[in-house]
């Protein structure tokens, strides 16, 4: 190519089309939207894998899996949805919205973004590849086996041949999350439409850049863990192992400091993008701004100070279980200001129920069941009896599942418009919301039960006492499962424009400054920055 | 303001950030040696001291008396006995106690152990004092060999009042390879030397 056509494509910036498109893609929207796929491809994944484990489970005693595969399912279950679908879907949402919100042209690093989505596929494609290492005579087990918390020694003394596999792919995920976060904070900080304050800005901007800070904090501790593990398994190090003189409990309190803000960096968004939906629907100003913006900051700190709650077996001194216990507890406060002034919000409201707002709706009361829960599970004593048990799976799942899952689902109801410029499926997303909504309650709720009465997570198998329970919960996953077909039919009926045309501005009482482009909202937009007043 | 200086003010955040990622990079291995000087303080890991102790009890609190119980475990590739002669001795807080441990090799070939000690409840770890243990060094058992392995201790005499009953486990651990693999490279790096 000549000197003058690149000269040429440099100064007209226009779209390259096909599959250049999205590889070499610096654009926010378009990274977004891959992020947003991915994450919704690794949902399905992850939610097949889930599927086998209940189809295991819905009888007693072992039908169609061995318990060892059972455990690389449930290690590869946890793996791709915490780091496939949750956390990028979240920075898909990010991607897409934050530059919109805040009157910025694109994110701050565009080519940073394009490398941050393009190792993941890859970062993916090394671990779940890792489950057919067996058929090609290369180590058995095949995939890793020992939960996506890859407790030492069972990881670096036991762990299969592809754990090395799985912690090269561990530091993709993480290198790619804080590329992610770095740009956020780039963004937020340098880009922001003059006029645009920090306490002017929209709470999804704030949670996502309170939580852009603590991945950078805890993911490189994360890498670091991992990476001890490869040099235990293969350098002749001792971090965790007790006969070189190390201790696999560091490994516990080195997981765990990550481990611990990990949950809120899955969580936070999920706060700021109800922040969103429930004033539109409400058509009345979020109650108390300033004070969503100190609870999420002071949930964020609080996050580095808990971490321990996740060991309270494992034994410790009586004040350092005291101290963990209170701290957990004192969690429920920045996150019951939250609750309540989302309650706040809606009293008195005129209140409408299109679809974004019942999955806020429905987050807003399964996300508060979850944090009860995890208020149980803060008080040590009780915790001895709960640990480990299906009670503990019930606990995150409702926030995990009917917390940030719900209102990704909720997300992409409310921006789907300005995504792709048609409305919806109104009666496909009635039924996916109604549907899902009856399923994850009967697929998660009797979890409770079978673990207060003592069924150990991450069996292949129960007691005969826990069979009925189990049917239910099973069908519940499964119908669970089969509704999310339902959101995949709206996702692509919007991808393929079919539906009503979508004005700029769909929700009558939506406020921000994504909706002042149109909708769809053009390849660039924001290039001459909007004026905030 | 200048696209220039946006670059620039990118960066410049771009760099800094990058730095933190860094530095905490750097903690999660700072976190090692903090968290043996916090189980040094608190006992969290219920490791007693690695050395012997050099001074004897200064007296002996003959109107309390403690149950200090055995247990032992095997840890990956031993398959021999390893078990001490008595399961639990009462002892007063400074009395001067042996206890026998016994590890036999059924392999044909020599075995270099290691044995890893630590209490429950992990406050009392710092209590309990060891003036000899086969634990202090690296054990080597050869072929077919039963070894006899005293431990000789005592209780602090400020053992807190509230622990009545503290228990002693030590776990067995098969190093052979890692001494060799040390060994292997001490030689290779002598002759790089030489």
């Amino acid at each position: 190519m000549s000197t003058a056509a690149t000269a040429h494509d440099d100064h007209h910036h226009h779209a390259p089309t096909g599959l250049k498109r999205w590889l070499f893609s610096t654009n926010h929207k378009d990274i977004g939207t891959l992020y947003l796929w991915f994450s919704f491809a690794m949902f399905m994944v992850g939610g097949l894998l889930a599927m086998v484990i209940r189809t295991e489970l819905l009888e007693p005693g072992m039908q169609f899996v061995d318990p060892e595969f059972f455990n690389q399912l449930t290690t590869l279950h946890g793996l791709a949805m915490v780091f496939g679908a949750v956390m990028p879907g979240f920075v898909g949402l990010a991607n897409w919205m934050i530059p919109l919100m805040i009157g910025a042209p694109d994110m701050a690093l565009p080519r940073m973004n394009n490398w941050s989505f393009w190792i993941l596929p890859f970062a993916f494609l090394i671990l779940l590849s890792s489950m057919f290492m067996s058929a090609f005579g290369a180590g058995h087990p095949s995939a890793p086996n020992f939960g996506w918390t890859f407790y030492a020694p069972l990881s670096t003394e036991y762990g299969p041949a592809s754990t090395d596999l799985f912690i090269l792919s561990v530091h993709m995920m993480g290198i790619s999350s804080i590329m992610g976060a770095i740009n956020v904070i780039v963004t937020v900080f340098n880009l922001r439409a003059p006029g645009m304050t920090l306490m002017k800005m929209p709470l999804f901007v704030w949670t996502w850049l309170i939580t852009a800070f603590l991945l950078i904090a805890v993911m490189p501790v994360l890498a670091g863990a991992v990476t001890m593990m490869l040099t235990d398994r293969h350098f002749g190090t001792s971090f965790f192992s007790a006969a070189g003189g190390g201790d696999p409990v560091l490994f516990q309190h080195v997981f765990w400091f990550f481990g611990h803000p990990e949950v809120y960096i899955m969580i936070l968004p999920a706060f700021g993008i109800v922040s969103a939906i429930i004033p539109t629907f409400a058509r009345k100003q979020l109650f108390g701004y300033a004070s969503m913006v100190y609870a999420t900051a002071s949930i964020a700190l609080l996050s580095f100070v808990v971490w321990a709650h996740h060991m309270f077996t494992v034994g410790m001194p009586l004040a350092g279980t005291l101290f963990f216990m209170y701290m957990t507890m004192l969690i429920s406060v920045p996150t019951g200001v939250k609750v309540f002034n989302w309650v706040a919000t809606m009293w008195r409201g005129s209140l409408t129920f299109e679809l974004p707002m019942k999955w806020a709706i429905a987050f807003v009361i399964l996300f508060t069941c979850g944090g009860l829960s995890g208020l149980m599970l803060a008080i040590t004593p009780v915790d001895f009896q709960y640990h480990d048990t299906y009670f503990v799976v019930a606990h995150f799942h409702y926030v995990l599942v009917s917390g940030a899952v719900f209102t990704m689902f909720a997300a992409a109801y409310y921006w789907l418009p300005k995504w792709s410029g048609v409305m919806p499926n109104k009666l496909l997303g009635e039924l996916h919301f109604w549907s899902s909504l009856i399923s994850v309650n009967l697929l998660f709720f009797p979890m409770h039960f079978v673990g207060l009465a003592g069924m150990p997570r991450r069996y292949a198998d129960y007691a005969l006492q826990f069979a009925d329970y189990n049917f239910w919960i099973s069908i519940g996953g499964f119908w669970f499962g089969l509704s999310q077909l339902l959101f995949l039919a709206v996702c692509v009926l919007c991808a393929l424009k079919k539906g009503e045309k979508a004005p700029a501005k769909p929700w009558e009482g939506a406020e921000g400054l994504e909706w002042e482009v149109p909708s769809p909202a053009p390849f660039h937009t924001f290039e001459t920055p909007p004026v905030v007043k | 303001m200048s696209q220039e200086s946006l670059e620039h003010r990118n960066k410049r955040t771009l760099r800094k950030l990058l730095i933190w990622a860094l530095a905490m990079f750097g903690f999660a291995f700072a976190m090692v040696p903090f968290y043996n000087v916090i189980c040094d303080i608190t006992g969290l890991n219920g490791k007693t001291s690695s050395t012997a102790s050099t001074e004897g009890p200064s007296r002996t609190v003959e109107d309390r008396t403690v149950t200090v119980e055995f247990i032992t475990q095997r840890g990956k590739g031993v398959n021999g006995d390893f078990m001490s002669a008595t399961r639990r001795v009462k002892v007063h807080p400074g009395e001067i106690t042996l206890v026998n441990f016994y590890a036999s090799n059924p392999k044909s070939s020599d075995i270099v152990t290691q044995s890893i000690p630590s209490v429950t409840p992990g406050e009392a770890a710092r209590y309990l004092h060891k003036t000899q243990c086969f634990c202090f060094d690296q054990q080597t058992l050869g072929a077919g060999e039963r070894k006899e392995m005293p431990m000789i201790f005592y209780l602090d005499p400020e053992l807190p009042p509230h622990i009545t009953t503290l228990t002693l486990s030590y776990t067995i651990f098969d190093v052979t390879d890692r001494v060799a693999a040390t060994k292997n490279t001490v030689i290779n790096n002598n002759a790089v030397a030489r």
